[in-house]
């Protein structure tokens, strides 16, 4: 039942999961570095998908007001508000650029009150500013399922309502789901979630909620996907930061864009979720970054669970043996 | 690189992606050394780690599991030494451990099913559980062991009571389940123990940071765990002429439990700060009295009756509160960024990221 | 852009990926910011000084487009011996008349017309009416022949005036105004002139924010000026380009939803100059004027053939007698105020939410407040509709629902998936719709509305014989309707407002095809073309990739179906493309046409050699080497001899509200702007009136991404509304820190008009900026809050007064001072009095309101300060 590289390692997942011949494995290349924040994408992904809202909530994240990757937040737009060092990126064939923004006291992400007390007027004057020339830059990132090629959610379901499609990617099956969340703390990048009841609704109204208490996530799509048409966020990116479509010719294309931009300069583009040889084996969601992925709310390095399981099996068998024979000694010697 | 329109026309109309980012970049990405958000650095036992994160939320999703899981770890651990101890009380010809047993795993199993289907997001579906057999799943495999274990362990407890009936009623089938009594009892005590070991796997094989960390040891931790708890059982039930084997089986596991826990946390580096914070922390404290108090009783038990029916329930208490502790570390670990992003990054600064070479596991 | 106009946005990035460089200058870091080359924070409302910093950069070091400019602009232009600069005048320009506060523009004339100015009617009544707006696309009609000296040198000419009226806007200088340091200037100094010249050209892009300023206009015409200069108007890649705040805000200027404009730009006729249709195309036509408005009659004839058919006759001057006529002020502030001094007894709202989007929101509401009936069209319940039981004003007391006497009718409207019709956007271009499905329920379109509405009043009146209803009874009003609701179709009007041939019923394809005589009619002269060969040219969809680069196939742009207006200027004099890299359109000797990538804005066959003959005028006049065929003299106006009510040359004044002193002039603001002094609209002091310490910072407002405007259309919608759920103030960490405002907590703002709050948010996207040796707090805000919908909040225009540009009539809501305060805004009556404190710290009691002319002695003014001077005789208006 389980072949070679089915729980580590690259591999084609729908071949895996035993299609004959599926058609080339579809994801997303997320490049970030034209990511303008507009959240069409979870807008879009939302009205086509009938996700309901998930509370109107303030956060304060900068721009952010959605949290994260959640059953009802398919798309998250992440924002990261970062005072930096000189850029680097004009380096390349143009000259240096000044964002002209200070540095307020140490470095610090995001608008906290933590930086309100230590920002004070004298600090911002320019003339305080000779020297090094302060920059600032303002990270937006659209998050995603990344629709692993070895996907912990789909492994560890009980009920096979998590399925693997013929476009290699991951989808729950609503009317199979029976809520048991265990899909939830598997996943290593915290995307799946089990939807809340109208009870705790945040919007308050008792509205009924669209598959209340199973498991939910981002499907690529897959009714679109089915009808040859690209996935709603895909389709509403205005500036195509969101790039749908073949998997290889994807990763390609993600390889130019990294090597051209380290060439202007760019040293911090970074790709993610690229590597077929990773933990997961290779993400068919991934993302070009422009710092570490913990700055965008990302695992450094993801490793999916089940790679260990059999010497978790192994573990658990070992430990029942000794529990029969510690029964068993428990029962020997004199009785009284 | 900046074509031009010309008469032609023929100006370049597919430029590719090739817009630099305004957002400048430098080389390494700085660290913010700062902790933030929810997660209480305070509170570390070890120095603090820096890392960086998103506003200081979540990488991993804490599991949506009410108490009905702890409290199942617990159940389904007692059922299984429960099994054990009744099988043993049988063929030692200890009737009473062997009642006990066969009816605590009855009530025990009977109260980890309510516990799994009550925590379940759609109960109805309850069933969909058994349309098909995952080996990758853990809770899969549980429910097929659940399957095969609980109706022998069921058997064996009807045959118990249709024993306990006056012998005048008994004719026809009841004289059957009395028969099968003995061999389902058998069967139960040989399939019990991966009932207790399963659940281990079910919290490791996750990306929860304390449950995964301790997959080695965590088998261990709650076969003893469970053993503990059985024994303690045995004590509080069984006169004590017959509660020996039950003692023994208290002490020894109590005594494995402790070292094993030992042995796991020594392996879960900072994920283990979660077993000594907070709820967790509490929970493992009082777990740690109780197993050591109850082991103590056990040695002295057989003298006296309510002793050893003190240091039973002490024993049992003990045991659940291992559970109920390492059920919340994880969830706290899963709530704190830190303890996914400071493993993980440390990985990486050693050079040791989690990469393909070849070897892979096969099954 | 990427803020507001983030699918417009993927354009930049297109041009970024073709190695284009983006620099973006605004008062606060935005989501466009993020992705620029370079981002250049100033201080709100110096844009002039910034501008005209980049002028000056060019002028003193000689990098203007020399050929471009020469012949295709009015540098060469001599300006009459009478006219005194700004600079001689301390701010003011001459023909300044300090009672009106207007100018006579007679000095400002090219030499030897300056008793030929065109405006009839008395200078005040320029302002009153927006005459400006109604030159939109007029140009100045100069006569064609002035005085020239093309080697530049003449003290006189209009390059030797820009250069010194510019010269003391240097790098210091702006660094001192606008807080933008030298480098980084002149970095984008070089950047821009870098890229402008033969082989390359550099576009200037803005949003509708940039003309809310009491120097609107003048904001623009200073992008108008540099952009010649440097040779990147006309040309691809070049122009300036306004982003609009909505959908088809274009369309509804080419056919006008304002007071004195007829489609077209055509000028409402005015009561007192436009008597007869002779008069009134006079003064469209400008005699002696070069170019296209020499047709100005077949264009006036046409819409009135369209508006009355049959009943149109030469004999009745095809009923211009019919047309309303302006008398003054009839502008959106005006009305609102003379509703709250009960003039004004119904009002119709379309898909407009002035509680919440129009600036001193309070005044909006009382204003509404005080109607006997009141029309809202809208797609949801907003705030202009229940402002009567929900306004901040009933919390204060201000407004009771009970005694509250305005009946409001709400109708639903449709949306825009359930109606068919055009948009024009800010190419001009127009773009069909296609109604995806049918109005749910009540709901119709605007169409629909007017159709029904028109044809109910006409019924009503049918029987009538008073004279004053004949315009009604007359009206052509037959389009033919379908399916159950009675929908007219929308086809139709597109095909009148195109134009026919009376007889026939033929569609005209272009507007050269206007007679008149009566025998073509035509709702919109410049859309004519759009039905051309009766097929709608704007439902045309193909796609990019099969058709050429300018994409003329994809809908249909006005006039002509132009990608680029007044494309002639990409070619040379003589027709040839300033460079291979640049050709768009130029002159083919052997077809003897011009030809290339677009439709050429010019005639047809007219080679670049011809020279006009003497005493012509109109399209005759047009020589073939003047690409600007709308301007009365054919060239690009880097000076604006009339047209304008503030002055030729576009000057820095601070914003009427400014911590700061004019640093240029003793002219503190705008001389010649419009402001409606009332105790209901008090103005906050600035320099050099006292007191301005009372409300020490700056705050502008704009948009979110996630939010429409008012909010009518986000505020209702859940998966919008989530994602910018609360009204927030945006504040640097050093105002946090010297105000105690803790981020996610609470602040309100304080002005003259109103206290509003929101939650704090801290952020380095805002930085105090050094000015004038000062640092100056800049506070943002967004204004899509009100008190409906799913997520509320205080609306930002509240703080805002009525003060408004004197050309066009738009009002400053871009700059403003103001106070901020940690916590929550006082409730209830506290309210009111803490407003009321702040505007008696102020000094702002009773009728009192800051002297609007700030500088010395007025007789000198006129005089200019030099006695040798004949223009001291000329007195004040003449």
């Amino acid at each position: 039942m389980i072949g070679h590289n089915s729980l580590f390692g690259p591999v084609d997942p729908a071949h895996d999961a035993g299609y004959d011949d599926p058609p080339k494995r579809k994801g997303f290349f997320t490049d970030t570095s034209i990511c303008i924040g507009c959240k069409a994408c979870e807008v879009a992904c939302k009205e086509w998908n009938d996700v309901p809202e998930a509370g109107f909530d303030m956060l304060g994240s900068s721009y952010d007001n959605s949290h994260s990757l959640n059953a009802d937040q398919w798309r998250h737009v992440t924002f990261i508000e970062q005072p930096g060092r000189t850029g680097e990126q004009e380096r390349g064939p143009r000259r240096p650029v000044d964002l002209g923004l200070p540095t307020v006291g140490p470095e610090e992400v995001g608008p906290e009150v933590g930086s309100v007390e230590t920002g004070g007027p004298e600090v911002l004057l320019p003339d305080d500013m000779e020297g090094e020339k302060p920059d600032f830059r303002w990270l937006m990132s659209s998050d995603v399922c990344k629709h692993c090629t070895h996907a912990a959610c789909l492994d560890v379901c009980p009920t096979g309502s998590l399925f693997r499609t013929e476009f290699g990617t991951v989808v729950v099956q609503d009317d199979i789901c029976n809520g048991c969340g265990y899909c939830v703390p598997a996943c290593p990048y915290g995307v799946i979630d089990r939807r809340r009841g109208s009870g705790d609704n945040k919007s308050g109204d008792n509205k009924v909620v669209l598959n209340e208490g199973i498991a939910q996530k981002c499907t690529l799509c897959y009714d679109r996907l089915r009808a040859d048409q690209k996935p709603a966020c895909a389709q509403a990116c205005p500036t195509e930061s969101i790039q749908f479509g073949d998997v290889e010719e994807l990763r390609r294309r993600a390889d130019e864009r990294v090597a051209r931009l380290h060439e202007a300069g760019v040293m911090d583009a970074r790709l993610y979720g690229n590597d077929p040889n990773d933990g997961v084996g290779g993400a068919g969601a991934f993302f070009l970054l422009l710092d570490e992925p913990e700055v965008y709310g990302l695992p450094p390095d993801p490793v999916v669970s089940t790679k260990d399981l059999p010497k978790m099996f192994n573990r658990a068998t070992a430990a029942a043996v000794a529990m029969l024979a510690g029964a068993a000694v428990s029962f020997l010697g004199r009785r009284r | 690189m900046s074509p031009g329109v010309g008469r032609s026309g023929q100006a370049d109309r597919t430029p590719g992606r090739e817009a630099v980012v305004g957002s400048h970049g430098g080389s390494p990405a700085r660290r913010d050394r700062r902790r933030r958000g929810p997660g209480g650095g305070d509170r570390a036992m070890v120095p603090e780690a820096e890392f960086t994160s998103y506003y200081g939320r979540p990488v991993v999703k804490p599991a949506p599991w009410e108490n009905d899981i702890p409290a199942y770890l617990f159940s389904g651990g007692l059922a299984a030494g429960s099994s054990l101890l009744a099988a043993g009380g049988d063929l030692n010809d200890l009737p009473a451990l062997r009642r006990t047993g066969r009816l605590a795993a009855l009530g025990a199993l009977g109260f980890s099913m309510a516990a799994l289907v009550h925590d379940l997001g759609r109960p109805e579906r309850f069933v969909n559980m058994l349309r098909t057999m995952k080996l990758t799943s853990p809770m899969s495999v549980g429910t097929w062991i659940l399957s095969i274990y609980g109706p022998f362990a069921g058997a064996a407890a009807v045959g118990e009571l249709a024993g306990m009936m006056p012998e005048r009623r008994v004719r026809g089938p009841m004289k059957l389940l009395r028969g099968a009594a003995r061999p389902a009892g058998l069967v139960a005590g040989l399939t019990a123990p991966p009932v207790a070991a399963y659940t281990a796997v079910l919290l490791a094989d996750t990306a929860t940071p304390s449950w995964n960390a301790a997959y080695r040891e965590l088998p261990f931790v709650f076969v003893s765990s469970a053993l503990t708890a059985s024994g303690g059982l045995g004590m509080v039930t069984a006169p004590p002429d017959q509660a020996s084997p039950a003692r023994r089986m208290a002490f020894g596991g109590a005594v494995a439990e402790l070292i094993a826990e030992q042995r796991m946390e020594r392996s879960m580096g900072i994920t283990a700060e979660p077993l000594h914070q907070g709820r967790a922390g509490r929970f493992m404290k009082a777990a740690k009295v109780l197993t050591v108090a109850g082991a103590a009783g056990s040695l002295l038990a057989s003298r006296s009756r309510s002793l050893a029916v003190l240091s039973g329930a002490a024993l049992m208490a003990g045991s659940a509160c291992t559970r109920f502790g390492i059920f919340e570390a994880g969830q706290a670990s899963a709530r704190d960024p830190k303890y996914t992003v400071v493993p993980q990054r440390e990985r990486l600064e050693r050079g040791e990221p989690v990469r393909y070479t070849g070897e892979g596991p096969r099954s | 852009m990427a803020e507001a106009h983030p699918v417009g946005f993927q354009w930049v990035m297109e041009a970024k990926a073709r190695g284009a460089k983006v620099i973006h200058v605004d008062p606060r870091f935005t989501r466009t910011s993020a992705l620029a080359d370079t981002y250049v924070p100033l201080r709100v409302g110096t844009d002039i000084v910034f501008l005209g910093g980049i002028i000056n950069y060019v002028l003193e070091n000689e990098l203007d487009f020399r050929d471009y400019v020469v012949a295709y602009t009015n540098a060469a232009s001599i300006v009459s011996d009478e006219f005194r600069d700004t600079e001689d005048l301390d701010g003011l320009f001459s023909g300044f008349d300090a009672q009106t506060r207007t100018y006579d523009p007679g000095s400002w004339q090219y030499a030897g017309q300056e008793k030929h100015t065109p405006e009839d009617m008395d200078h005040p009544m320029k302002r009153e009416t927006a005459s400006a707006l109604q030159h939109e696309s007029h140009g100045m009609q100069v006569r064609s022949e002035a005085p020239r000296d093309e080697t530049l040198q003449h003290p006189r000419c209009v390059y030797q005036i820009l250069k010194r009226h510019y010269a003391r806007y240097t790098p210091e200088m702006v660094a001192e105004a606008c807080g933008v340091p030298v480098e980084q200037f002149l970095d984008v100094c070089r950047a821009w002139t870098s890229s402008s010249g033969r082989d390359r050209t550099t576009a200037l892009v803005y949003s509708v924010g940039w003309t809310q300023h009491s120097v609107g206009v003048q904001y623009i015409r200073t992008g108008a000026i540099l952009q010649l200069l440097l040779g990147n108007i006309g040309r691809p890649g070049g122009g300036i380009l306004a982003l609009r705040g909505h959908a088809s805000i274009q369309g509804s200027t080419d056919i006008p939803t304002l007071f004195n404009l007829l489609p077209g730009y055509l000028p409402m006729p005015n009561v007192k100059d436009h008597t007869n249709l002779d008069d009134w195309v006079e003064a469209i036509q400008h005699p002696g004027a070069k170019g296209f408005w020499g047709e100005a009659d077949a264009y006036g004839i046409n819409l009135l053939k369209a508006y009355w058919g049959d009943a149109a006759t030469p004999e009745n001057d095809f009923c211009f007698d019919y047309l309303p006529r302006i008398s003054g002020d009839h502008g959106t502030y005006r009305t609102v105020l003379d509703m709250i001094d009960g003039k004004v007894k119904g009002y119709f709202l379309l898909g407009q939410n002035p509680a919440v989007g129009s600036a001193h929101g309070k005044a909006q509401r009382l204003g509404m407040a005080n109607l006997d009936w009141l029309v809202v069209r809208d797609l949801f319940e907003i705030e202009s509709a229940t402002f009567w039981k929900d306004s901040p004003e009933i919390e204060t007391g201000e407004i009771v629902p009970e005694e509250c006497g305005t009946e409001v009718f709400l109708l639903p409207a449709a949306s825009h998936v359930e109606k068919e019709g055009t948009f024009t956007q800010t190419q001009r271009m127009l773009q069909w719709r296609e109604k995806a499905l049918n109005p749910v329920g009540d709901r119709r379109s605007e169409l629909w509305f007017f159709y029904h509405l028109g044809r109910l009043v006409k019924e009503r009146l049918a029987r009538s014989t008073d004279d004053k209803d004949r315009p009604v009874q007359d009206l052509a009003w037959d389009y033919p309707v379908s399916g159950p609701l009675e929908e007219p179709s929308a086809e139709a009007v597109l095909k009148e407002i195109n134009g026919y041939e009376v007889e026939t019923g033929r569609p005209l394809s272009s507007y050269t095809e206007m007679r008149s005589d009566g025998s073509t009619a035509g709702g919109c002269w410049i859309y004519a073309g759009v039905f051309a060969d009766g097929v709608n040219q704007a439902a045309r969809r193909k796609p990019g990739k099969d058709q050429s680069w300018v994409a003329p196939e994809w809908g249909w742009a006005w006039p002509s179906n132009r990608r680029i207006l007044y494309n002639r200027a990409s070619a040379d004099p003589e027709g040839r493309p300033w460079s291979e890299r640049k050709a768009y359109v130029w002159w083919d000797e052997e077809k003897g046409e011009w030809t290339g990538h677009d439709v050429p804005d010019f005639q047809k066959n007219k080679p670049p050699s011809y020279r006009k003959p003497e005493d012509s005028e109109g399209v005759d006049a047009i020589e073939g080497d003047d690409p600007f065929i709308m301007q009365g003299d054919g060239k690009g106006a880097l000076y604006v001899p009339q047209g304008l009510v503030d002055g030729p040359l576009p000057t820095h004044y601070e914003p009427v509200e400014s911590p700061f002193r004019n640093p240029l002039y003793g002219q503190q603001a705008n001389p010649s702007r419009k402001q409606y002094d009332r105790d209901d609209n008090p103005m906050n002091p600035s320099p050099p009136e006292e007191h301005s310490e009372v409300f020490p910072f700056v705050f502008t407002t704009s948009r979110l991404t996630e939010h429409h405007t008012a909010g009518g259309m986000s505020r209702f919608l859940e998966h919008l509304s989530e994602l910018q759920p609360e009204m927030f103030i945006e504040v640097s960490p050093a105002l946090a820190a010297e105000r105690g405002l803790e981020h996610m907590g609470w602040c309100h703002v304080v002005t003259a008009r109103a206290a509003i709050e929101g939650r704090v948010m801290v952020t380095d996207r805002l930085k105090p900026l050094k000015v004038e040796g000062r640092v100056v707090h800049q506070v943002w805000l967004p204004y899509h809050w009100g008190s409906g919908g799913l997520v509320t909040g205080d609306s930002a225009n509240d703080l805002f007064g009525i003060t408004l540009d004197p050309n066009v009539l738009i009002q400053e809501t871009k700059a403003g001072t103001c106070d901020v305060l940690p916590g929550r805004r006082p409730r209830g009556a506290d309210l009111p009095r803490l407003v009321a404190e702040y505007r008696r710290r102020a000094g702002l009691v009773g009728d009192h309101h800051a002297p609007i002319v700030t500088v010395g002695d007025h007789v000198d003014v006129q005089g200019g300060g030099q006695p040798t001077d004949d223009s001291s005789e000329r007195g004040p208006g003449q």
